[in-house]
């Protein structure tokens, strides 16, 4: 996927003067945020776990070569291929060649933010295969020739509205005066539509949000139950996941599924988790005849060694986006690449790099909200701060924003001089502000005023009236 | 080099590690033999099996699922019956080659008909025996097989699935041990599913639906009776 | 040391330099309350500022040197003590971060921040102030400033002792613990989006109809009162200080009256 991560404050104006994104945006609170405090209430040991989830990827993460490898061994017993890629294009080549093998027509696809990370779509439809989504949201996006908003809610910048006149423009095949009013009648058609795709599909690929290295085996979870459609209506299931997707044993995932859809969207559990382990075995009726797994590092591995390593706990529940206020203002894609909000200002600039990213982490204002809630303890804004003084040894901020920096720093550094350029700011701006409290407009502050007023210092500094105070009672 | 060895040896160079670190394996090979839980939601700690039932049933509901109980598994046929006709459901059902399933007496309801097999697109109802029930969610774990093939999982609209009482466990750790019990200490099905309702979604404007891809309905019969003889 | 005259906990007021420049009553009131608490307040006029536009910008250099400023300078108070969740937090938390790699400072962050305090939970926890002696007749809400919630636990102080304020009734307003999206340095940078999640801000404030709207940074509050201000709305704002204190002599901030 090419980024616009530099583009970004243009994105951003883009999404705030756009009324239908805002008006689904202004749903998050009442809707995921609402739902995840709900869930987290009802379980008292939800902050045990996620000092537990912290644990068991730290642990993993810190023996990745080794869980990697027995991962491998297990899943080859059961009968899987696994591939690595080292890089994007390595993984489309990979799975490209897959494809060609199985001499696809169709290719069904469950949600998978790596598959968008490799840009996998263009890559198989410029081969001449039709590649279809299958999660509702992921196929809303699809046939608008979008791309994800929301990791978990892909299409939650679209309206009902939207989506019905989409599905009358594209299912030309139905009747024209049939009723789409209510949500219940889309979620049928698009059923209704896909269902002909999974019959058809040759290859079917997901993603995972686990693989397990004491079976081999790879897991995903959705509420829709397409990503099990997917899988086990093709003849090939191709699996794509990154590698630090990987857990120890089945007790882990278990423990850290207890915090992925509470997280995610306030859910007990998911509707559908699902272990797969190699392809059908020599007496099932059913499910696919060839199980691919591809490996994916692209930028990962040289996180590891880093303050970064600790992103990778992420088990993408979008928590953090649902909870951030600057994510709720512009929503996913102004951030401009994959991985949206909190997570995507830590990942993105490390995937991609600082320079063309820097922007994601500067756009916070460290309100800490996403740590809150983050079912791994990723603290993401300490790694946001970390990108950002990456940035400032890159000589990434503007010159005048340095140079302003730099001035204000040099007085900060020299308390006498300090104190009297702040008593005549203070009297300068308090003379001129006093009448109205505040300004309307403010010649270096012209991007505050522009929204707001600058209210107006009292006049005199608090170092100066204190020690007129002390000296006063001390006469 | 191929990639496979690239992206290993970049982990350990960039974790500060060397390959043939016993110390490392010995940790990583406990880990994976010891298969240690490590919390078990209050909820479920200490409870008899008619509070596991309870909150088993209550999860379920909550997610629009039907949860009817029966005494024994003669009772079976006759509550999929009641079932279909109550809710307007053809009387013809997919189900696999499960022994317990194909076993019930299924001549007390004559008007039945039964297809075996994986399956099939035009299928409406599918009925499945469950490996495992976890209480904690109201969670359903189905193991893949001839006897009870995947796709009747998701095909279907409707999903009727058969839990037995002695398979109802607290936590999804013991699910674990039951399919370890079952397919060897590390040893997997080609699929297992965790199933906690119908199939649903909330891409469309927020609201959710029933029915997104997988069954719109799922009626699970817990049998509560299930060793006494029919 | 404490005092060798009184005995009282000897406190340094670290001002913070938006209440140096800006609002100087608040200092006040802030002495007020500590004074009040039983402590003798003093206030080095080594400080200026506690780093942040530097530290949240990367330049660790500069806030480095800020940190040691101010480490320096309050050597030897029993407490240091801030009128603001945002300052306190650099303080007590990013200090010891900040100079870890600092064979000379590390040990010094350390010490010193663990005598670092917000004042509101100071006067709280700490000097177990369970009222406080003030008068307030009318509606008022209070936003919850993001540092002091979540980097210092600050939540239920401010209540505890708003409580006690005769006349006062506290009306919590919706998602009082969502940013009111100063940031600072962020405010400048990304004003377009500082300006939407402000906008939110005060519309929740207003929906709760108080007649004063109340928090515990100074930054926020600006960032707040300018919008109210902009929209129109005939709100007043103010630093919490001030209404315990019952120092309200002076115009609410933005304001005129």
């Amino acid at each position: 996927m090419k980024p616009t991560t530099e583009s970004f404050k243009q994105n951003v104006r883009v999404a705030l003067h756009d009324p239908q994104l805002q008006r689904a945006l202004a749903g998050l609170p009442t809707g995921l945020v609402a739902n995840r405090a709900a869930a987290r209430a009802r379980l008292p040991e939800f902050e045990d776990l996620r000092d537990i989830g912290r644990d068991i990827k730290d642990h993993t993460l810190a023996h990745l070569d080794l869980y990697l490898e027995e991962y491998e061994r297990k899943a080859t017993a059961a009968g899987a291929h696994v591939h690595w890629a080292a890089t994007a294009a390595e993984a489309r080549e990979i799975i490209l060649q897959i494809c060609r093998d199985a001499d696809a027509k169709v290719v069904t696809k469950g949600k998978s933010m790596i598959s968008e990370e490799i840009g996998l779509n263009a890559a198989l439809e410029s081969a001449g295969i039709e590649v279809v989504e299958t999660d509702l949201g992921e196929y809303l996006v699809q046939i608008r020739g979008e791309t994800p908003s929301h990791i978990i809610a892909p299409a939650i910048h679209l309206t009902q509205e939207q989506v019905e006149a989409d599905f009358r423009r594209l299912h030309k095949n139905l009747p024209p005066d049939r009723v789409l009013t209510e949500p219940a009648q889309l979620v049928g058609e698009a059923r209704q539509v896909l269902r002909e795709k999974f019959l058809a599909a040759d290859v079917g690929i997901t993603g995972a949000n686990f693989l397990v290295a004491e079976t081999g085996s790879s897991v995903i979870v959705t509420n829709e139950g397409n990503g099990d459609l997917t899988q086990s209506l093709a003849r090939v299931h191709v699996v794509v996941a990154s590698i630090e997707k990987v857990v120890p044993t089945r007790e882990d995932v278990s423990a850290i599924l207890r915090l992925l859809a509470r997280s995610a969207t306030g859910q007990e559990f998911s509707t559908y988790t699902t272990f797969s382990t190699g392809p059908r075995r020599p007496d099932d009726p059913d499910g696919p005849q060839a199980y691919h797994v591809v490996i994916l590092d692209n930028g990962r591995s040289e996180m590891l060694g880093t303050a970064f390593r600790e992103a990778l706990r992420c088990i993408r529940c979008g928590a953090c986006m649902n909870h951030c206020p600057v994510y709720g203002a512009i929503g996913g894609h102004a951030y401009g690449w994959v991985y949206p909000g909190p997570i995507g200002s830590v990942l993105t600039p490390s995937l991609i790099g600082v320079k063309q990213a820097a922007d994601l982490p500067n756009a916070s204002t460290f309100c800490g909200r996403c740590e809150q809630v983050c079912p791994m303890k990723i603290p993401l804004p300490k790694l946001m701060r970390h990108h950002r003084e990456a940035d400032f040894e890159l000589g990434g901020p503007s010159l005048p924003y340095r140079i302003g920096l730099r001035t204000w720093a040099w007085f900060a550094q020299r308390p006498k001089l300090y104190h009297m350029a702040a008593r005549l700011a203070a009297a300068a701006l308090g003379a001129f502000g006093r009448r109205r409290g505040a300004f309307r407009r403010l010649p270096f502050a012209g991007d505050w005023t522009r929204h707001r007023d600058f209210p107006a210092p009292q006049g005199r500094t608090f170092q100066q009236l204190w020690a007129e105070h002390k000296a006063g009672a001390l006469r | 080099m191929s990639s496979r060895d690239a992206i290993l040896s970049k982990i350990r160079s960039q974790l500060g590690v060397k390959r043939d670190d016993a110390e490392r394996r010995a940790i990583v090979e406990e880990r994976l033999s010891s298969h240690r839980r490590h919390l078990t939601p209050g909820r479920v700690k200490g409870r008899n099996v008619e509070e596991l039932l309870k909150l088993f049933r209550g999860f379920l509901e909550k997610e629009s699922a039907t949860v009817i109980e029966v005494d024994r598994k003669h009772d079976i046929p006759s509550a999929i019956a009641n079932y279909l006709r109550t809710n307007n459901l053809p009387a013809r059902i997919r189900v696999g080659g499960d022994a317990m399933l194909t076993q019930l007496p299924w001549g007390s309801e004559p008007h039945l008909e039964m297809l075996l097999g994986r399956a099939q697109p035009s299928d409406e109802v599918g009925l499945s025996h469950a490996a495992a029930a976890v209480a904690e969610t109201g969670t359903l774990v189905l193991a893949s097989g001839p006897d009870n093939p995947v796709t009747l999982n998701f095909l279907p609209e409707n999903h009727i699935v058969v839990v037995e009482e002695r398979d109802l466990v607290p936590s999804y750790e013991d699910a674990w041990d039951r399919i370890r019990a079952r397919f060897g200490s590390d040893g997997m099905p080609r699929t297992v599913n965790f199933i906690s309702g119908p199939s649903r979604t909330g891409d469309i404007g927020g609201r959710i639906v029933m029915g997104a891809h997988g069954p719109r309905r799922v009626c699970v019969i817990v049998v509560r009776n299930s060793d006494s003889a029919s | 040391m404490s005092d060798p005259f009184s005995g009282r906990p000897r406190v340094g007021l670290f001002v913070t330099c938006l209440v140096d420049l800006m609002r100087p009553s608040v200092g006040f009131a802030a002495a007020k309350l500590l004074e009040r608490a039983g402590c003798s307040v003093e206030v080095p006029t080594a400080q200026t500022c506690c780093g942040q536009p530097a530290y949240n910008s990367g330049d660790k250099a500069d806030a480095a040197a800020l940190a040691r400023q101010t480490i320096a300078a309050f050597e030897g108070y029993d407490y240091v003590v801030a009128p603001s969740g945002s300052c306190a937090g650099m303080l007590k938390l990013h200090y010891p971060a900040l100079l870890a790699d600092d064979p000379e400072w590390s040990g010094r962050a350390k010490e010193f921040a663990e005598r670092v305090y917000e004042l509101i939970s100071f006067l709280v926890d700490v000097r177990g102030v369970e009222a406080v002696d003030a008068e307030f007749p009318g509606r008022v809400t209070y936003h919850d400033s993001c540092s002091g919630l979540r980097e210092l636990g600050i939540k239920d102080q401010p209540r505890k002792l708003l409580s006690s304020v005769k006349g006062l009734e506290l009306k919590e307003m919706a998602e009082s613990e969502v940013c009111c999206g100063f940031g600072g340095t962020f405010s400048i940078k990304y004003p377009d989006i500082s300006n939407a999640m402000v906008e939110k801000k005060t519309a929740n404030v207003a929906a709760a109809e108080p007649d004063l709207l109340l928090a515990g940074d100074l930054g926020c509050l600006m960032n707040m009162a300018g919008k109210l201000k902009r929209e129109g709305r005939q709100i007043a704002v103010r630093h919490v200080a001030e209404v315990l204190a019952g120092e309200l002599s002076d115009p609410p901030i933005a304001g005129t009256k």
